[in-house]
């Protein structure tokens, strides 16, 4: 186990390098590169940004600027970032915190109600259930997510709740943009501006999750071993839960980790929406402002994450079923 | 508990050899319509394709042209002859969405055949030659996999547009970049078929009798994984409209003035307090779009699939 896990990280640094070189060289070939930003102020002048160039290191030939890249990016030097005139590593870092808060809750979210979904609509299959949760999930992945986010707003933001009965009048609208009110704010008012962008990013995952969970499910409702737990006398919700279920979550634990790229492309959109102070906003920023060091750096980071996260998901594999063989 | 006793073996019928292509064409077809939804989808999905290429003639009003009625505020449902309004500065929200479904198809379908093509390219050798080759080329995969793809799409997006100007974010560009992007797991799917499908008799008869290597793949090997290659496809059209959408709403990918559903809803975000309707209908059309061509890619797997009875 232990030599595996080693060997998997062992293979993930040539899968980064090689994911990075690609980044880089596309990143490079942006019209003006990393000087794209002073190119449109007036008042430098073309021999200025020859200098600029050459401070830079920018007239070597791409691959020695790739190395350098990667040797500064290794000793935490991220690259400066033309837009905010701050190194590239405090922009990024200063925001992931909010976009892990979003994601992480959608994931956990996602996680509890597609298991939840899957489980009753595979246990009472062609059920009402399982038509809404079938239904549900093809709804939930033929959506464009930013239109689920307006729709959201428009509904509990912009109309709201107002309810008048037995004389007590009920007003009440969920805030439509940013992490916190303006004025600051307790846990309350942070919850009250997560319920949206959360309901909006899991709903992403929640569709294919529930899915997937009914299918594996069911595969192992049919399985042997689980009419001998029932022959054996067990309660069902035993059954279902220590002997299905721990089954069943194999295939789940996969697209789990093989989601996390769509996360995070559902993250710049959700966050853009909804005024979210995380990473994704900021990539949409940069993007306008052809900040290259901010691009590159955000880029990579994600990929690092996904492929740490399946990393995770492989060895939890083993974890789940003792018969795979690690060698 | 009746979970258990669905658990007994099904019987196995021996198939019938003669005519067995036309049998099983007849079957996918019958299996096909026998999943209601997926009939329902293609149906959904041709009246959007007619809807498409007969927009001219299915409104009077040009989907750029601004209503002379239009004096600042986006015009209601029902007014002037807008039967669904018309968008914040007086442009018919009906004909723009006609218009829009020409963008989006057409978007999707392109860039699922280079998708395909390259797709099945790649996959193919993979799996055909195996060894180093395909070890290579699955790491190329597994690399692009790894990168996010809308972060990557925008960045590809932003680079065409800062090159010379966002005009130059047209039709082509688009469907080249999210076409280049795309092809992995139609590459996964052609090189695990492939796999299995090399090591069958009947290629190793073609190997045997001196066929080149394009021949046995081209003639022998891929009309046998078509079926996956098909259901994949479909669901990437789905994903294609999704995508562009999402560029287009974000301001990179297809350029105003041309109507896509997607740039529409950007336009509409502003104004929905008071025009609702303005962002209610592109979206609509997406999910309905997107719905249709995935129920239909849901029956096309079950039809296909020899393994669903």
């Amino acid at each position: 186990m232990l030599n595996y896990t080693i060997r998997r990280l062992l293979q993930a640094i040539p899968l980064l390098i090689f994911i990075s070189i690609i980044l880089f060289t596309i990143l490079h070939y942006m019209p003006g590169g990393p000087l794209a930003p002073y190119m449109q102020n007036p008042h430098i002048t073309a021999a200025d940004i020859a200098r600029l160039k050459h401070n830079f290191g920018l007239d070597r030939p791409v691959w020695i600027q790739y190395v350098s890249w990667l040797g500064n990016y290794l000793k935490g030097d991220w690259g400066w970032s033309t837009m905010n005139s701050t190194p590239a590593k405090d922009a990024i870092l200063e925001r992931l915190p909010a976009t892990l808060e979003l994601m992480g809750l959608s994931y956990a979210v996602a996680i509890a109600l597609g298991l939840v979904f899957g489980i009753i609509a595979a246990v009472k299959p062609y059920s009402l259930v399982d038509y809404f949760v079938t239904t549900f999930a093809f709804f939930g992945f033929s959506m464009p997510v930013f239109w689920f986010a307006l729709m959201l707003q428009m509904l509990f933001s912009v109309k709201g709740f107002h309810w008048q009965a037995f004389g007590y009048a009920f007003d009440y609208s969920f805030p439509s943009a940013g992490m916190t009110s303006t004025e600051g704010g307790g846990f309350w008012d942070r919850v009250q501006h997560l319920v949206l962008p959360v309901l909006t990013l899991s709903m992403l995952l929640l569709a294919t999750w529930s899915r997937f969970t009914r299918a594996s499910m069911q595969e192992v409702l049919h399985t042997e071993y689980m009419r001998t737990a029932a022959a054996k006398g067990l309660p069902f919700m035993r059954i279902l839960l220590k002997h299905g279920l721990k089954n069943a979550l194999m295939p789940v634990v996969t697209i789990t980790a093989l989601s996390l790229p769509g996360l995070f492309s559902g993250a710049i959109v959700t966050e853009s929406i909804f005024a979210w102070p995380g990473m994704g906003r900021l990539f949409i920023v940069a993007l306008g402002q052809q900040d290259f060091a901010l691009l590159m750096a955000y880029l990579v980071l994600s990929a690092i994450l996904v492929v740490f996260f399946n990393l995770l998901a492989d060895l939890a594999y083993g974890w789940l079923d003792p018969r795979v063989k690690y060698d | 508990m009746a979970y258990v006793t669905d658990a007994l073996p099904q019987p196995v019928l021996a198939p019938s050899y003669d005519d067995e292509f036309v049998q099983e064409r007849h079957q996918t077809w019958r299996k096909f319509k026998r999943h209601r939804l997926a009939l329902t989808g293609g149906f959904v999905l041709l009246l959007m394709v007619c809807g498409a290429v007969f927009a001219p003639w299915l409104s009077h009003f040009d989907p750029n042209a601004i209503d002379t009625h239009w004096q600042g505020t986006p015009l209601a449902p029902g007014q002037f002859g807008h039967w669904l309004g018309t968008d914040e500065i007086g442009r018919d929200l009906y004909t723009r969405l006609l218009f829009g479904a020409r963008i989006s198809l057409t978007v999707a379908t392109f860039a699922v055949v280079i998708e395909v093509v390259l797709g099945t390219f790649i996959g193919a050798i993979a799996g055909y030659y195996g060894g180093r080759i395909d070890g290579l080329l699955m790491r190329l995969t597994d690399t692009f996999l790894s990168i996010p793809l809308l972060p990557l799409l925008l960045v590809l997006t932003g680079i065409v547009a800062a090159s010379s100007s966002k005009a130059s974010l047209n039709f082509s560009s688009i469907v080249l970049i999210i076409g280049l992007l795309s092809w992995m797991n139609v590459a996964r799917l052609v090189r695990g078929s492939f796999l299995s499908l090399r090591e069958k008799e009947f290629a190793e008869a073609a190997r045997a009798i001196g066929c080149r290597d394009a021949r046995i793949v081209a003639k022998h090997l891929l009309p046998n994984a078509v079926a996956p290659i098909v259901v994949q496809a479909t669901l990437d059209v789905g994903n294609v409209i999704l995508l562009e959408s999402v560029l287009s709403y974000l301001g990179y990918g297809i350029q105003p003035p041309v109507a896509s559903w997607g740039s529409m809803l950007a336009n509409a975000q502003e104004n929905i307090t008071i025009a609702p309707w303005a962002a209610i209908y592109p979206g609509l059309m997406i999910l309905i779009t997107v719905l249709a061509v995935n129920y239909m890619g849901d029956g096309l797997r079950d039809a296909l699939d020899p393994n669903i009875q």
